[in-house]
């Protein structure tokens, strides 16, 4: 009995990865793709993603949800990539110098974000996401009018014709896989990125060490429950602002490594998805707004990024058309993303419903149960 | 000067400070040669295109479903109307209320199982309204690839399948409602009497079901679900009858928008629409939890004011196109001032 439960529970609480894992094993095969090339460009993309995606973990032990505002920490690289390139820094060095000048942007931006969400407590999503438009067009405005009037570039290859404001496509030739190509490995028929993968393995350290330190150990109270937190004298706001500072850091590396993997940056666009991306990576790998584990996020890049090279083949070859597939991995980031917090909400409810029946006794519960609706 | 400042707390400072900066660019138009008259028409015509809009958020306001982010839902059904619309050849007048008869049952239909969605997801609704408006717009984008539509005004020619991106509705129901009894003050300005009629129609049916008894409901549910429940009101059904409203309002008004912007706009088009339309009602004094007419139309009158003089003022005055900078930092704005407001506790 007790076993035939735990299995309806393991169901339901992985509902969202088991519905997305058997949508993507159904569209390997109308893709026509082979095993081998699946698994090479899962492993670049795991290289690619995972940073951006481990950078949701501290928001939602804090309780804070998923922190759709990482994108601000994504325009922060781009700037500090923009800079990279301004002073034709290559290699690794130019990453570990656009890094060092995303830095103070993203802990500026992290703290921003932190103050807005805590004004808006039990609605930080949506305001991250609004927040991430908002500072999207202050970006636009740094970037395409301040950047070469105010702020001096040398470089004029990244210019606008007019004499200021960045390209619209930057090209990364001196850092374009630097990081990936540092140290590459065969293994059998992949190419394993060593490098890229020993800076992820270091997040993933650093966040098992960091949820065992007192402000991690802060962190989790917080986000269990705020007013005991207060009541038992941790710095609920602080704790919250401290949380989105490191979660805008990472996202602002993160986007970093995505960049020099894709070799180049869409200056107005390549944030613009990288909540969409990162959130919906981590709730396909069965993740929860108040709940989520490292092991959730790499299943999540893998399953989501397979869906995402089969689904343009599949469309093709099911329905004729590769834009079919294409609105349908779109289609279906979306809804799980819609999907999973659903699941949540819906949950969430239940379980406080049932705490209140069992508050009133069991005759009343049974009264409740039968009839009152 | 306490009566003053109570006024200017009522009033609030972000409508005032855009209301100045609206003020301020009406009277910097002339010396940068930005003709006001034209102006003034064009923000009359756009306050119409985009009013039936705003006036959608107000019944989920009111029962306490926040902000409808998941407005596409409902311009997915108008959408549906116009093109089936134009796909059986109906013109005029017949074309417009057509389109509009098409649209109900999809959103209502859409409307329904949205309701009984945010029923069940109470507290978290504006989040998830956005990501099922998401998924809902690129769900429909297939469909609109594969839909056996066969208008050849409307599919693509070379591939005799599939909707075109945009379908144009002149000679179907281009203007229809903003040509209607139009005042032509010299050659630039032109008041759509039509467009205007409508949306006011709209808002006083509005205004009087909110005050029916079904709408006095909807209220209760949203401002005190507990005192809701004492007097016998079922807050679900009440729920649920709001979204259906605002869904059926957001299939109306996408279907005034295309007639007076002349194009149907099909794939991932609506899915930007519902920010404006939120910006809106919370420039006009809405809040998270409580909207009014008035919200209405000063919100899409002062939104739309600044979307029309900001490019033509500041792009004459500068020389370059800060437009689009202007318009995202002020409508995004302006809903993260409305989300990170304290709840106001009622006087």
């Amino acid at each position: 009995m007790s076993g035939k439960r735990s299995f309806g529970r393991f169901i339901q609480e992985n509902a969202v990865a088991l519905i997305f894992l058997i949508i993507t094993v159904a569209a390997i095969k109308p893709s026509g793709l082979s095993l081998e090339y699946i698994g090479q460009e899962m492993i670049a993309r795991l290289g690619r993603d995972s940073f951006l995606v481990l950078a949701l973990l501290l928001p939602i032990y804090a309780g804070m949800g998923l922190n759709f505002g990482m994108t601000l920490g994504a325009m922060s690289g781009q700037i500090g990539l923009i800079f990279a390139i301004n002073y034709n820094i290559t290699g690794v060095d130019g990453l570990v110098f656009a890094a060092l000048a995303g830095l103070p942007v993203s802990i500026l931006m992290g703290y921003i974000c932190g103050i807005v969400l805590n004004r808006a407590k039990g609605r930080e999503m949506v305001t991250g996401y609004i927040l991430a438009y908002f500072i999207d067009g202050i970006y636009q405005f740094f970037v395409l009018y301040m950047m070469g009037s105010v702020v001096p570039i040398k470089n004029p290859a990244i210019l606008l014709s007019r004499g200021y404001g960045i390209r619209n496509t930057l090209n990364l030739e001196g850092v374009r896989q630097s990081l990936d190509d540092f140290f590459l490995l065969k293994v059998g028929a992949f190419t394993v990125p060593i490098l890229t993968f020993l800076v992820i393995a270091a997040l993933c350290v650093f966040i098992i060490w960091f949820k065992k330190t007192k402000l991690g150990q802060d962190m989790r109270a917080v986000g269990h429950d705020m007013a005991v937190a207060e009541a038992a004298g941790i710095p609920v706001d602080r704790t919250r602002i401290i949380a989105i500072i490191i979660s805008t850091v990472l996202a602002c590396f993160g986007q970093i490594m995505f960049l020099q993997n894709m070799g180049n940056i869409a200056t107005y666009n390549a944030h613009t998805q990288t909540n969409f991306f990162a959130v919906a990576a981590i709730l396909v790998g069965g993740a929860s707004v108040k709940k989520a584990t490292i092991p959730n996020v790499f299943i999540g890049v893998i399953l989501l990024h397979i869906l995402f090279v089969v689904s343009p083949r599949a469309g093709q070859n099911l329905f004729g058309s590769a834009m079919v597939g294409e609105y349908f991995r779109q289609f279906i980031g979306y809804g799980v993303i819609a999907l999973s917090l659903v699941l949540y909400a819906w949950r969430t409810r239940k379980a406080n419903e049932r705490a209140r029946e069992s508050l009133r006794g069991p005759a009343a519960a049974a009264a409740a149960a039968g009839g009152a609706k | 000067m306490h009566k003053f400042k109570q006024l200017v707390t009522d009033f609030g400072w972000p409508r005032i400070i855009i209301f100045f900066f609206l003020l301020l660019l009406f009277v910097a138009a002339p010396f940068v040669r930005v003709r006001i008259d034209a102006s003034l028409s064009d923000m009359f015509n756009r306050f119409g295109q985009n009013a039936v809009f705003v006036l959608a958020m107000v019944p989920m306001i009111q029962s306490g479903c926040g902000l409808n982010f998941g407005l596409s839902l409902g311009i997915i059904a108008g959408l549906l109307g116009a093109t089936l619309s134009v796909q059986f050849g109906l013109v005029g007048f017949l074309g417009f209320f057509g389109a509009i008869v098409l649209a109900m049952p999809f959103a209502i239909l859409l409307g329904w199982l949205y309701g009984k969605l945010l029923n069940k997801v109470k507290g978290e609704e504006m989040t998830i309204a956005m990501y099922v408006g998401f998924a809902g717009v690129m769900m429909m984008c297939i469909m609109w690839l594969i839909l056996p539509y066969t208008s050849p005004n409307m599919i693509w020619g070379y591939a005799g399948k599939g909707l075109r991106t945009t379908i144009t509705v002149e000679g179907y129901w281009l203007k229809i409602l903003n040509d209607f009894l139009t005042i032509k003050i010299g050659p630039f300005f032109a008041f759509p009497t039509g467009e205007l009629l409508f949306v006011a129609v709209c808002a006083f049916a509005m205004w009087l079901f909110m005050r029916t008894k079904t709408g006095t409901a909807i209220t209760a549910v949203g401002s005190n679900p507990d005192y809701a429940r004492a007097s016998g009101i079922s807050s679900d059904k009440m729920r649920t009858i709001s979204v259906i409203i605002s869904t059926m309002l957001g299939a109306i008004g996408i279907i005034v928008y295309e007639q007076s912007f002349g194009f149907i706009q099909l794939y991932t088009a609506p899915l930007a629409m519902p920010f404006a339309a939120v910006a809106a009602i919370l420039i006009g004094g809405a809040s998270v939890n409580k909207a009014s007419m008035v919200n209405v139309v000063v919100g899409a009158f002062l939104f739309q004011g600044l979307l029309t003089m900001t490019p033509s003022v500041i792009n004459s005055a500068l020389q370059t196109d800060m437009s689009e900078v202007v318009r995202i930092v002020v409508s995004q704005g302006i809903i993260i001032y409305a989300l990170t407001r304290k709840t106001k506790v009622a006087k």
